[in-house]
């Protein structure tokens, strides 16, 4: 089969594999119809996340069909249509019992590593590094889903794929970003980044009640797309960018800030120029500008909700603000499966149409240069999705 | 190995022994004056903490009796390397119990272990992955036996590894399932280098043991053990042919 594979910083190339094949009785095989690149792979693009090995099969956002079913497998069966969530749940651990699938203990094979490095391993996940569990992704023609039966989620009707496929990721991603900031009627909410994770959060927002949101990038297509869907908007590199959310918020502050941005923040600051030297040195992993500034911005007693993705070590964390507005931190990968059933109940009654993100439209072969134009935010790029 | 150069120190004597050396060797080369004595003691103390034998234990007795030991002890206090782990699982104490109890299981979930095969009455013969893929076996005894609480055994007199382990099940609170607490104690076949040699190979009990209580339970719990191969990897392998599925029994 074709799959895009990774060799290195900025080097992806789509290549001709094995097929894959049933390993455990709860897998199942999918014939990918749909795929996509997720902003969290462009930090495996630009070399930020550890444990990669060179041919390593990307992609965690896809959907397909069953072609074929483990012996244990009772509730999928071949021909059935379905989108993938990337965390792999077991459905049998505490975590997934209590809801917390992206927690999940059964799934990553090389939990030993990740316990060394963060305590304790999170769910399993599909093409993202070796420390996750090293599972080929789904940037590719077919792929191997374990537990299939718990994660999955079948699309009965004639739902284009288009509409369906974010319900792997992005969608629920920004839906918990906003979940998590426990909004009431007539909260304001701040958003940092504006890609396709901060635009499902900025319309999960207002679903929740949020009487304003106030969408912050520095790309215009970006900030258009935000502005259409309700929210005021703000150029990060604006250096009175803290003074007008003061004044959006007649000087209290955001009830919530979601920083959809994570490790690689960019801005115009002294402190981003800091973090930019630090993480070149390797004395610093993570590029913390945005979550200094949620920290800064936020409303006494608010909430800090964090989709966007860390991995390693930040410096210069302004907790004193942090703990003087005793501010609650909520973050962590998406529970999935949690989400996948309301919103795409929300799909159906059409309250929403996620296939808006949607900026490039390729065939898998042009995999490579979706990486490129994505990463370096070229041609109006928000998002691309890849037929295979 | 004769029995005068047995480890005879525990870990924490060993580096602080080699630490205070290595500290000594280099405030005595920055003297210059008067080092050589400084330095003669350095060497020692980082040779005693290198290959963890003190010659001044074995005259005083200090610490060298630790290494006698009694006729029922298979590796004794403060002597060889020691590994614990924690886990709790999903399933009642009888489950695990039951599992572990069938040490011929064991091997299904520690991937470090070739085989254990039952002998007579409470005996066992073990066959595990030692050091730079060479396979070390050895005879086992349970000791102790509590159903459904605790599983002690040790390896008989003379084996080539000395080992000795328990496994603990207690309720874990809230209905969380079992707590299964391990302890391992063992010899290196080929003492502190064959240890070290193992765990350059990546190779360490304690690595291994934690790996394996990952393992039961997943295997527990789901009735899998999560892995990622074999499976398509980008290395310029043609089209076309499927992997080899290996399906768990």
């Amino acid at each position: 089969m074709k799959a895009l594979c990774w060799y290195g910083r900025g080097d992806v190339r789509v290549e001709n594999v094995p097929d894959p094949g049933i390993i455990n009785p709860h897998d199942a095989i999918v014939r990918i119809t749909l795929t996509a690149i997720c902003g969290s792979d462009l930090h495996l693009y630009n070399g930020y996340i550890p444990g990669m090995q060179k041919g390593d099969i990307l992609g965690h956002e896809f959907m397909g069909e069953v072609i074929e079913v483990g012996p244990e497998v009772k509730r999928l069966k071949r021909g059935d249509r379905v989108v993938v969530p990337f965390t792999i749940c077991c459905g049998e651990c505490f975590y997934c019992k209590a809801d917390l699938w992206a927690l999940c203990d059964n799934t990553n094979p090389n939990a030993i590593i990740l316990r060394k490095m963060y305590g304790a391993s999170g769910a399993g996940l599909f093409g993202y590094s070796h420390l996750y569990g090293g599972y080929a992704g789904g940037q590719a023609q077919y792929a191997r889903v374990p537990h299939a039966d718990v994660g999955p989620i079948v699309i009965e009707d004639g739902l284009p794929d288009e509409q369906v496929l974010f319900l792997s990721d992005i969608f629920p991603t920004g839906y918990m970003a906003a979940e998590n900031c426990e909004i009431k009627r007539g909260d304001v909410i701040a958003v940092w980044g504006c890609g396709p994770v901060g635009q499902f959060a900025i319309r999960s927002a207002f679903m929740f009640g949020a009487e304003r949101v106030i969408g912050i990038d520095r790309i215009p297509e970006r900030l258009e797309m935000a502005r259409q869907a309700g929210a005021d908007i703000l150029d990060y590199a604006d250096s009175s960018l803290m003074e007008k959310i003061r004044e959006l918020t007649g000087g209290r502050g955001p009830d919530a800030c979601i920083d959809a941005v994570g490790m690689e923040a960019h801005g115009a600051t002294f402190d981003n120029v800091y973090d930019h030297a630090k993480q070149a040195l390797f004395l610093e992993t993570d590029r913390p500008g945005v979550l200094r500034r949620a920290i800064m911005a936020c409303r006494k007693g608010g909430i800090v909700s964090i989709p966007g993705v860390y991995g390693g070590f930040i410096d210069k964390m302004p907790m004193g603000a942090a703990f003087g507005k005793s501010l609650t931190f909520k973050m962590g990968q998406t529970n999935t499966p949690r989400y996948l059933r309301p919103l795409l109940e929300r799909i159906q009654k059409r309250e929403i149409d996620p296939a808006f993100v949607i900026s490039h439209r390729l065939p898998l072969e042009q995999a490579p240069y979706g990486y490129e134009v994505f990463a370096k935010k070229q041609d109006h790029c928000t998002k691309v999705v890849l037929k295979p | 190995m004769s029995p005068q150069h047995r480890i005879n120190m525990n870990l924490a004597d060993r580096w602080a022994s080699t630490l205070g050396g290595v500290a000594l060797l280099f405030s005595a080369m920055r003297r210059r004056s008067g080092s050589k004595w400084a330095a003669l003691i350095a060497a020692e103390l980082i040779r005693r903490g290198v290959t963890g034998h003190s010659y001044a234990y074995d005259l005083f007795g200090t610490a060298g009796t630790v290494g006698q030991g009694g006729k029922n002890v298979s590796v004794p206090y403060q002597v060889g390397e020691h590994a614990r782990a924690a886990i709790t699982i999903a399933k009642p104490r009888s489950v695990i119990y039951q599992f572990w109890r069938d040490f011929q299981n064991l091997p299904r979930v520690m991937e470090h272990l070739v085989s254990v095969e039952p002998r007579s009455g409470t005996r066992s013969h073990w066959v595990a992955e030692g050091p730079a893929g060479k396979r070390v076996a050895w005879d086992a005894e349970i000791h102790n036996d509590i159903p459904e609480e605790l599983i002690a055994w040790r390896s008989l007199p003379d084996s080539e590894v000395q080992t000795a382990g328990s496994v603990h099940f207690k309720d874990a609170p809230g209905g969380r399932g079992t707590e299964v607490i391990v302890h391992m104690k063992y010899n290196p076949p080929a003492g502190l280098i064959g240890a070290t040699v193992a765990k350059l190979a990546g190779r360490n009990p304690e690595g291994d043991l934690e790996n394996g209580l990952f393992r039961l339970k997943q295997y527990l719990e789901t009735g899998e053990i999560a892995t990622a191969g074999p499976q398509p990897h980008g290395d310029g392998v043609a089209a076309g042919k499927p992997v080899i599925a290996e399906v768990l029994t």
